[in-house]
């Protein structure tokens, strides 16, 4: 039922694969991030209406399965001559990255929102340029209520990688399952995958929990 | 365009019988979701280390190991085993056990964060742990876990999504079907996230009706003069206020 030596001979693929799943997590990741926080602050200083259009995108591009926006940008962009150039893998990490950087604003959102109102007034009081009391002011205190919000959004990115099987992506999941495929070894591969998702995601998050509550103190 | 819509038209059948499969999936997984995260959660927040912490470990083992790993486990590794699932029971208990192990801990937390008073008044009054549980503690928890569990259902609806990599044909499948079609990919696609975004929009309404009732059992909401609490006050029998 489990053959060692198959596991053994299996590893070396999955951890290849591996290679392309933490590449595109750490670029995902990176997207995320930045767009997040520009999308926290386009809501707060844009004007009504288009605000309003852009929560809209937003909350569409949160409540639609990744799987099928991988396969809709995939297929639209095949026919293109240009752009059906660009290898999958760097589709997958940034239509994952603009995934989740919908749910990174809105902890982007409510870190700002965290921000004491006596702080703000301060500002004004102070008459401080408005960019400037951002970003030396506002976003530091508000970053020490988002972060481990994003480390956990990070971690659930890292989990949802595999979705790029959709697209042709050979990471983690899908090497297990050509290796499954071709020596009749599913046992091995699959629960191997599953054993080096889980060594790498519980102690990120044991991390994540532990800076929470660090950040949590002051 | 006309002949996309006409394509669309004659090809709504399809679209409803892939849809009847993203719904059974959907509450199928939902139901064994919530039956899990209610025994696991419960098992972790009760005070006994023997539940706890076995618990635990079923719940970080199910939330660190990804969703699509236990799909193809179930699908792949289990008639090895000499156990054979048909692809729909595979992509109910996949979703079950993943979601499953995510709310469990919304559970847990919720019914840590009821109030300490509540906990040190029923027990002031001797109530037996079940009762304090069923009557008290719960009740509460519940209108707290509400808001959490409607994100994980929304991601649960998303995430039956994968279902299309073992043969089973739900909404995204048939798209992809009526893609080839129509030879019209954005078209296809955008009818398709379309009908994934109704569905999470109704429901996300549909638990905060669920919220909105739990609230008002708890006397911290009026009911409101709108359908669903006239439809609820007439079916829901009289309940104590609690805090």
């Amino acid at each position: 039922m489990w053959d060692w030596s198959r596991a053994f001979d299996a590893l070396p693929l999955l951890l290849k694969g591996f290679g392309n799943t933490l590449i595109a997590t750490v670029g995902g990741t990176l997207i995320a991030v930045v767009l997040g926080l520009v999308i926290a602050i386009l809501l707060r200083v844009l004007p009504r209406w288009i605000n309003w259009l852009l929560k809209l995108a937003v909350a569409f591009v949160r409540n639609t399965p990744l799987v099928v926006q991988l396969l809709f940008i995939y297929f639209l962009f095949a026919k293109h001559p240009v752009l059906a150039g660009i290898p999958s893998l760097t589709l997958g990490l940034i239509i994952i990255g603009v995934h989740y950087s919908t749910y990174m604003s809105e902890s982007y959102r409510a870190g700002i929102d965290s921000v004491p109102k006596g702080q703000w007034e301060a500002i004004s009081a102070l008459s401080l340029p408005p960019a400037r009391a951002f970003r030396s002011i506002v976003l530091p205190q508000a970053l020490r209520a988002t972060v481990p919000s994003l480390g956990n959004y990070a971690v659930a990115m890292f989990k949802d990688t595999p979705f790029l099987f959709a697209i042709g992506v050979v990471e983690l999941v899908t090497s297990a399952q050509q290796y499954g495929g071709r020596h009749f070894a599913y046992t091995e591969a699959f629960t191997l995958a599953g054993l080096i998702f889980l060594a790498a995601s519980y102690p990120t998050s044991l991390l994540i929990r532990r800076l929470e509550k660090s950040l949590a103190r002051y | 365009m006309t002949d996309n819509l006409t394509t669309l038209f004659s090809y709504a059948p399809q679209l409803w019988d892939g849809l009847k499969i993203t719904f059974l999936l959907t509450a199928g997984g939902a139901a064994g979701a919530l039956l899990i995260a209610l025994v696991l959660g419960l098992a972790m927040a009760s005070p006994y280390r023997w539940l706890g912490i076995p618990a635990r470990i079923v719940v970080e083992f199910f939330r660190g190991t990804s969703l699509l790993v236990q799909l193809f486990w179930l699908f792949y590794v289990l008639p090895l085993l000499g156990a054979n699932l048909d692809p729909l029971s595979c992509g109910i208990f996949a979703l079950a056990l993943n979601y499953g192990a995510y709310s469990a801990e919304v559970v847990r937390s919720s019914i840590a964060h009821v109030d300490r008073g509540q906990w040190e008044a029923a027990t002031a009054l001797s109530l037996s742990p079940v009762r304090m549980m069923r009557r008290i503690i719960f009740p509460q928890a519940w209108l707290l876990m509400i808001p959490s569990l409607a994100t994980l259902l929304i991601q649960l609806l998303k995430g039956t999504a994968v279902v299309s990599f073992i043969t089973l044909q739900d909404l995204t499948d048939r798209i992809d079907q009526l893609r080839q079609a129509t030879g019209d990919t954005f078209f296809a696609y955008t009818v398709g996230l379309l009908l994934y975004f109704v569905l999470a929009w109704l429901l996300q309404v549909g638990m905060d009706a669920l919220e909105h009732r739990a609230a008002v059992a708890l006397g911290r909401r009026e009911k409101s003069g709108r359908l669903r609490s006239v439809l609820s006050r007439r079916h829901r029998p009289k309940k104590e206020v609690l805090g």
